[in-house]
C-alpha cells in the first residue's frame, strides 16, 4: 500500500508543498524562481491547477519536452498516411522519429501509403551555404517519379530552413503548379519556435487551413453528406486508438468521413469542412482548426473523451447530444451492449489494483483524460502534468478530473519527477520513454502513456480491457520484488513500505 | 464483440477480427480516395524491376530510409563514457529529446543529457545566455563531475562559438573556473553519428592534454606501458567493451578504455537509479596521453581522434569492427607486438573453439549470398567475417561510408574468392537497397530494426545486428567482438538459417526436409 492512503488530505498538501519546497534549494536562486510557478498543489474548487504553463524551458534542466518539428511531423502530419512527409534539413530528426510513434494505418507502405518511411533532404553543408531550395525542386520531382501514387506532399522544416531563409513556400507553389495543381504543403515547423511540440501543432494546423482547406475545389469533396456526418480530429490511431473509438461512433449510428490523423488520408482532410460534428480527443493539438472550421463552415466541435468505461459512456452521449433520438438510443445501445464486457473487466481487475496510485507525466491530453480510466480501476491519481499544455488544459483539469491535494507539475524535468516519484512512493508511474528506465531502475512500475508500451489501443471498450490488463500486468508484474537482493532488503525499510 | 476480459485481444490480433476488418474496407472505399488495388499493384512490380533500379539510383537530392543519424547522437554516446559526465547538447531542445529517447529505445536504459533550450530569440541574438544559465543549472542539479558540451546544427547555422561561450560562462560564475567543460562542434548537416562520435572524443581528449582550452598547461607525455582501447559508436558497446576487458585481462595488459560507455548503459535494477555509472575516469582520460599506443576497434568513428592522439607522438592503430577469426587474430597479434606480452593458451583455445564451429556448421553457410547495410566498419567486419564462413557479402551498403571505405570494402571483396561478385555501397540508403535486394536477390539480410521493411517487402531474411535495434531485447549485451564475439555472431546467422529451413518445409501433409537433426 502506498504512503499517501495513509495520510489525511491535509497532511498530504503539507507534504506535497514541503516536497516542491524541497526540490526548489537545489536550483540558483534566478531558476528556483522560475519554476516556483510550474509546481502545485491542486486546491478543490480552484479553475485551473495554479500553474504557469507553455513558457521557455530553462537550459540545462533535462526537460522532457521536444520541438515544433516532432509537433508537426509526429503529431499532425506525420500520420497522414498517403501524403509523402519530407523531413527537410539534415538527417538527424527524420531519422528519430521515423517509425517511433505506432500511428497505425493500413495500405501498402512505399507504393500508396508512405507513413513508415523516412524521406529527408539530408542536407549537408552546401545545402547550408548555398541554400536547399533548389535541392528541394529536385526532390519533389524525384518523388513524384519513384512513388506516382502519393496522394500529397507536406515540407517539414528543420531548424536550419528558417535560419538560411530558404522559400519553401514559394517552392511548394511552383511544384504544386507544375504538378495539375498537386497538394503540396509547406509547413514552419522549425524546431526553435516556440516553447515545445504545442506551436509545432498549431503551425500545423494553419498549415492545413492555408494549404489544404484554402484550395478546396467542389471536385475535391464530391460525396454525399448525410446528416449523422463526424470526423474525429486528434486521436493518432496509436496501436489502434481511433479505430477502436471509430467503431463505437459507427455503431451508435454516426458515419466517420474523416480520422485525423492516425491512419488519416489527404482526401479526409478534405472532406472534414462537410462534417456536421468534428468530435476532439486531443484537445492541445487539434483545437486551432477546429475552431477555424466552427468559425468558416459552422461546424460545431465537442471534446471527447474515450478512456475508461466512464468518460466512454459520458463521452457517447455527450456526443449524441449534438443530433437526434436515434443517435441518443445508438448511444445508450452503445452503451448497454458493452457493459457486460465493462462489468468483467472491473471485476477481474479491481480487486487487482485498488488503492494503487499513480503519478502522471505527459503531453497533451492524457495527464487528465486517462484519470478517469484509473479511477474505474480504483485507482488514485496522485500527481499530474503536461509537457506542453496551457493553461486552457490545467483548466480543464481541475474542473474535471484532478483532486484536493494532488501535486501539479508543468514541464518536469528529470531531477524533480525522480524526487517527487522517490518521495511519493507511487505503485505505478506513467509517462514516456525517457522516463521508463530511471522509475523501474528505482523499482517503481511503469508504463509509456505516450505509446503504451508498444500495447494497445486503450481507445474505447476494446481498449479498456487491454488498458486495465497492463496495468496490472505493470503494477503487479512479480520482478518488482526481485529488486532488492534478499540479504540487502532488510537494511532498507522504505523498500518495504513499497511491497 | 471480439474483446474478452478473460482473453484480451490487443492490437496483434484485435484488428485481424471480421468486425475491425469490414470497418476499415469500408473507410478505404467511402472516404479515402484510394488507388484503385490493381494500379497499386502494377507500381509495386514496378518498384521491384532493373528501370525501377535505375530511376532509384539516380536520384540526387532525395534521401530515403537513411542508415545514418547525425552528429550529436555520437557525440552523446561518447560523452557518457567519462565518469560522471553529463552530455550537453547546444541547440533546440527537441533535438536532446531524440537522442535520448534513440538511445533508450536500442539499450532499454536511461539516457541523460541536457540541452540549452534555445528558440527564436536564442537564434536572433546568440546562444551565450543559454549557455551561462544552461551550464549553471546542470551543474547544480545533476552534480556531474564533468560537462560535455556538443552542439546541434541549429546552434551551428547561427555560428555560436563554443570556447568563447564557455569561457565568459566561466567568468560569470556558471561553473567553477577549473570545472571541466571540453566540447565539439558537431553540425548535423556534416558527416554522420560517427562523425559526432570522434569529434567529441577528440574535444574531451584535447581539453585533457592540450591545456584545458588554455587553463592549464599542456601535459607532456611521459610514454607509460599502457594501451588506450576505443570501441567507437557500437551498439554493442555493452558486450563489447566487456570481451575486450577480459582479453585484456587474460592478456595481462595494462589499459585504458577511451570512453567507456559500457556500464552506464548497463545499469542494474535495484531500486537506484544511476545517472552516472561506470566510465572513464577522468584522470585516466589526462593520463590517456602517457600510453605506449591506441588502438581504435573502428577506423572511420575516430579518423579525428587517433591523428590527434598521433600527434602526442603514440602509436595507433585502427581495426573496422574486429569480428570472425583472422581479424581477432589481427588485434591479438598487435596487443602482443605493442605489449610485448603473450597470447595465453586459453585465447588460443577459444580461437580453436570459433574455427572448430566453423567447421562444424560451414556446410550451411558456404556459398550463401548476404546483403549488410550499417556503419562503415561494422559493414566491413561482417563482410570480412562473412567471407571467411565461405559466404558472399554480395551488396554492402553504408550511408555514411566514403570513397576511401568503398575502395578498402573492394579490396577486401578482392582478396577473397568468395568476393568476387560482391559490391559496396557508399553514401546509398535502404531504398537503394530495397531495389538491389529485388533486382539481385541474396538469401539473407544483416542490419538494424529498420530493415524488417525490407525483409517484408522482398522476402530477404533479417538477422538483426547493427544500431539500432528496437525490436528485439538485449542484443547489445552479447559481444561482436574477439572469438567468443565471433561465435554469437556466428549462431546468429545460423540460427537464422535453420529457421529458414524449417520455415520452408514446415508443410502440412508433407515430412521431407523438415527434419530433427541439421
Amino acid at each position: 500500500m502506498s504512503l499517501a492512503r495513509t495520510e489525511s488530505i491535509e497532511e498530504i498538501k503539507t507534504r506535497n508543498k514541503d516536497l516542491i519546497q524541497e526540490v526548489l534549494t537545489v536550483y540558483p536562486e534566478k531558476t528556483a524562481k522560475r519554476r516556483a510557478k510550474h509546481l502545485n498543489v491542486h486546491e478543490a474548487g480552484k479553475a485551473d491547477c495554479g500553474v504557469k504553463s507553455n513558457l521557455k524551458s530553462i537550459p540545462g534542466v533535462m526537460t522532457i519536452r521536444g520541438c515544433a518539428y516532432a509537433g508537426s511531423k509526429g503529431v499532425v502530419w506525420g500520420p497522414i498516411k498517403d501524403m509523402i512527409h519530407i523531413s527537410h534539413g539534415p538527417v538527424g530528426c527524420g531519422q528519430y522519429s521515423w517509425g517511433s510513434r505506432r500511428n497505425y494505418y493500413a495500405g501498402t507502405t512505399g507504393i500508396d501509403t508512405f507513413v513508415t518511411l523516412q524521406f529527408t533532404s539530408d542536407f549537408q553543408e552546401k545545402d547550408i551555404v548555398f541554400g536547399g531550395d533548389k535541392k528541394l525542386v529536385k526532390l519533389i520531382d524525384e518523388l513524384q517519379e519513384l512513388f506516382p501514387l502519393n496522394n500529397g506532399i507536406t515540407i517539414q522544416s528543420e531548424c536550419p530552413i528558417g535560419l538560411i531563409g530558404d522559400d519553401i513556400e514559394a517552392v511548394s507553389k511552383a511544384k504544386s503548379k507544375e504538378y495539375g495543381g498537386k497538394t503540396i504543403v509547406p509547413v514552419r515547423c522549425e524546431g526553435f519556435r516556440g516553447v515545445s511540440q504545442s506551436l509545432g501543432h498549431h503551425i500545423a494546423n494553419d498549415a492545413v487551413r492555408d494549404w489544404v482547406f484554402d484550395r478546396l475545389t467542389p471536385e475535391k469533396s464530391r460525396f454525399e453528406s448525410t446528416p449523422y456526418d463526424v470526423a474525429i480530429i486528434g486521436d493518432y490511431n496509436i496501436g489502434g486508438d481511433a479505430w477502436s473509438s471509430r467503431i463505437l461512433l459507427e455503431e451508435m449510428g454516426l458515419r466517420v468521413i474523416a480520422q485525423w490523423s492516425g491512419d488519416g488520408s489527404l482526401a479526409e482532410l478534405e472532406a472534414t469542412p462537410k462534417a456536421k460534428l468534428n468530435i476532439l480527443h486531443c484537445y492541445r493539438s487539434m483545437n486551432y482548426i477546429s475552431r477555424h472550421m466552427e468559425e468558416k463552415f459552422g461546424i460545431p466541435w465537442c471534446e471527447y473523451n474515450f478512456f475508461g468505461p466512464s468518460k466512454i459512456a459520458e463521452s457517447l452521449r455527450k456526443i449524441a447530444g449534438y443530433f437526434d433520438d436515434s443517435i441518443k438510443e445508438g448511444a445508450e445501445r452503445v452503451i448497454a451492449k458493452y457493459q457486460p464486457l465493462v462489468d468483467a473487466v472491473v471485476a477481474k481487475y479491481r480487486p487487482r489494483l485498488e488503492g494503487k496510485t499513480v503519478m502522471l507525466f505527459v503531453g497533451g491530453l492524457r495527464p487528465r483524460h486517462v484519470i478517469g480510466a484509473y479511477e474505474d480501476l480504483g485507482m488514485e491519481v496522485v500527481g499530474t502534468g503536461y509537457e506542453f499544455g496551457h493553461n486552457d488544459d490545467y483548466q480543464r483539469t481541475a474542473q474535471h478530473y484532478v483532486k484536493d491535494g494532488t501535486l501539479i507539475y508543468d514541464d518536469v524535468n528529470g531531477y524533480e519527477f525522480e524526487r517527487f516519484v522517490e518521495k511519493m512512493q507511487p505503485d505505478l508511474v506513467g509517462s514516456g520513454i525517457k522516463e521508463k528506465y530511471v522509475f523501474q531502475k528505482m523499482g517503481v512500475p511503469f508504463r509509456q502513456m505516450h505509446s503504451w508500451d508498444y500495447s494497445g489501443p486503450y481507445h474505447g471498450y476494446d481498449g479498456f480491457p487491454i488498458f486495465a490488463r497492463d496495468m496490472d500486468m505493470a503494477i503487479n508484474s512479480p520482478v518488482w520484488r526481485k529488486t532488492k537482493a534478499p540479504w540487502k532488503a532488510a537494511l532498507e525499510p522504505r523498500l518495504m513500505a513499497a511491497e | 464483440m471480439a474483446q474478452n476480459a478473460e482473453h484480451v485481444l490487443d492490437h496483434v490480433e484485435l484488428f485481424r477480427g471480421p468486425e475491425y476488418q469490414q470497418m476499415l474496407a469500408n473507410k478505404k472505399k467511402m472516404f479515402e480516395n484510394a488507388r484503385d488495388p490493381a494500379e497499386v499493384e502494377r507500381i509495386r512490380e514496378w518498384s521491384k524491376t532493373p528501370e525501377y533500379r535505375e530511376k532509384n539510383f539516380a536520384r540526387e537530392a532525395l534521401t530515403i530510409n537513411p542508415a545514418k543519424a547525425c552528429q550529436p547522437l555520437g557525440a552523446v554516446f561518447a560523452s557518457v563514457g567519462f565518469e560522471g559526465t553529463l552530455p550537453f547538447v547546444h541547440g533546440s531542445q527537441g533535438c536532446v529529446a531524440y537522442y535520448r529517447s534513440h538511445l533508450s529505445r536500442h539499450f532499454k536504459e536511461p539516457s541523460s543529457c541536457v540541452s540549452s533550450s534555445m528558440t527564436e530569440d536564442a537564434a536572433v541574438f546568440g546562444g551565450l545566455n543559454n549557455m551561462t544559465d544552461g551550464l549553471a543549472n546542470s551543474y547544480n542539479m545533476y552534480k556531474p563531475k564533468m560537462i560535455a558540451v556538443s552542439t546541434t546544427c541549429m546552434a551551428e547555422v547561427i555560428g555560436d562559438d563554443l570556447n568563447a561561450f564557455i569561457k565568459t560562462s566561466k567568468e560569470k560564475g556558471s561553473v567553477p573556473q577549473d570545472f571541466d567543460v571540453p566540447f565539439a562542434h558537431t553540425p548535423a548537416f556534416v558527416g554522420s553519428h560517427i562523425t559526432g562520435y570522434d569529434n567529441a572524443l577528440k574535444g574531451i581528449l584535447e581539453h585533457f592534454w592540450d591545456g584545458k582550452a588554455g587553463t592549464a598547461p599542456k601535459l607532456e607525455r611521459a610514454p607509460n606501458e599502457k594501451i588506450n582501447f576505443i570501441g567507437g559508436f557500437d551498439g554493442y558497446t555493452v558486450g563489447n567493451t566487456r570481451e575486450i576487458k577480459r582479453i585484456f585481462d587474460l592478456m595481462d595488459v595494462q589499459y585504458t578504455i577511451l570512453a567507456d560507455n559500457s556500464d552506464v548503459f548497463d545499469t542494474p535494477t535495484d531500486g537506484e537509479f544511476r545517472m552516472y555509472d561506470g566510465g572513464t575516469t577522468l584522470e585516466d582520460a589526462a593520463n590517456a596521453v602517457h600510453a605506449k599506443a591506441t588502438i581504435s576497434a573502428q577506423q572511420w568513428c575516430t579518423e579525428k581522434t587517433l591523428a590527434f592522439i598521433a600527434g602526442h607522438g603514440q602509436e595507433v592503430l585502427a581495426f573496422n569492427h574486429p569480428v570472425g577469426v583472422s581479424a581477432t587474430d589481427d588485434l591479438l597479434m598487435a596487443l602482443a607486438r605493442i605489449t610485448g606480452k603473450e597470447i595465453p593458451e586459453a585465447l588460443a583455445r577459444e580461437r580453436g573453439r570459433l574455427v572448430d564451429a566453423m567447421a562444424d556448421s560451414s556446410a550451411h553457410i558456404h556459398g550463401k549470398k548476404f546483403a549488410i547495410y550499417g556503419d562503415p566498419d561494422l559493414c566491413y567486419g561482417l563482410a570480412a567475417f562473412l567471407l571467411e564462413l565461405g559466404a558472399e557479402p554480395i551488396h554492402v551498403l553504408s550511408t555514411n561510408g566514403n570513397k576511401a571505405w568503398h575502395d578498402k570494402m573492394q579490396a577486401l571483396f578482392a582478396s577473397s574468392p568468395f568476393g568476387q561478385n560482391c559490391h559496396a555501397y557508399p553514401g546509398r540508403d535502404l531504398w537503394h537497397m530495397r531495389s538491389l535486394l529485388f533486382t539481385e536477390p541474396v538469401d539473407f539480410l544483416i542490419g538494424n530494426t529498420h530493415g524488417k521493411y525490407l525483409e517484408r517487402d522482398t522476402g530477404t531474411p533479417l538477422i538483426r545486428i547493427g544500431f539500432p535495434i528496437f525490436d528485439r531485447h538485449h542484443h547489445h549485451r552479447s559481444p561482436l567482438w574477439g572469438y567468443q564475439g565471433g561465435m554469437n555472431v556466428l549462431v546468429k546467422i545460423l540460427d537464422k538459417i535453420f529457421d529458414e529451413i524449417d520455415r520452408k518445409t514446415s508443410v502440412a501433409g508433407t515430412d521431407y526436409s523438415f527434419d530433427i537433426i541439421r
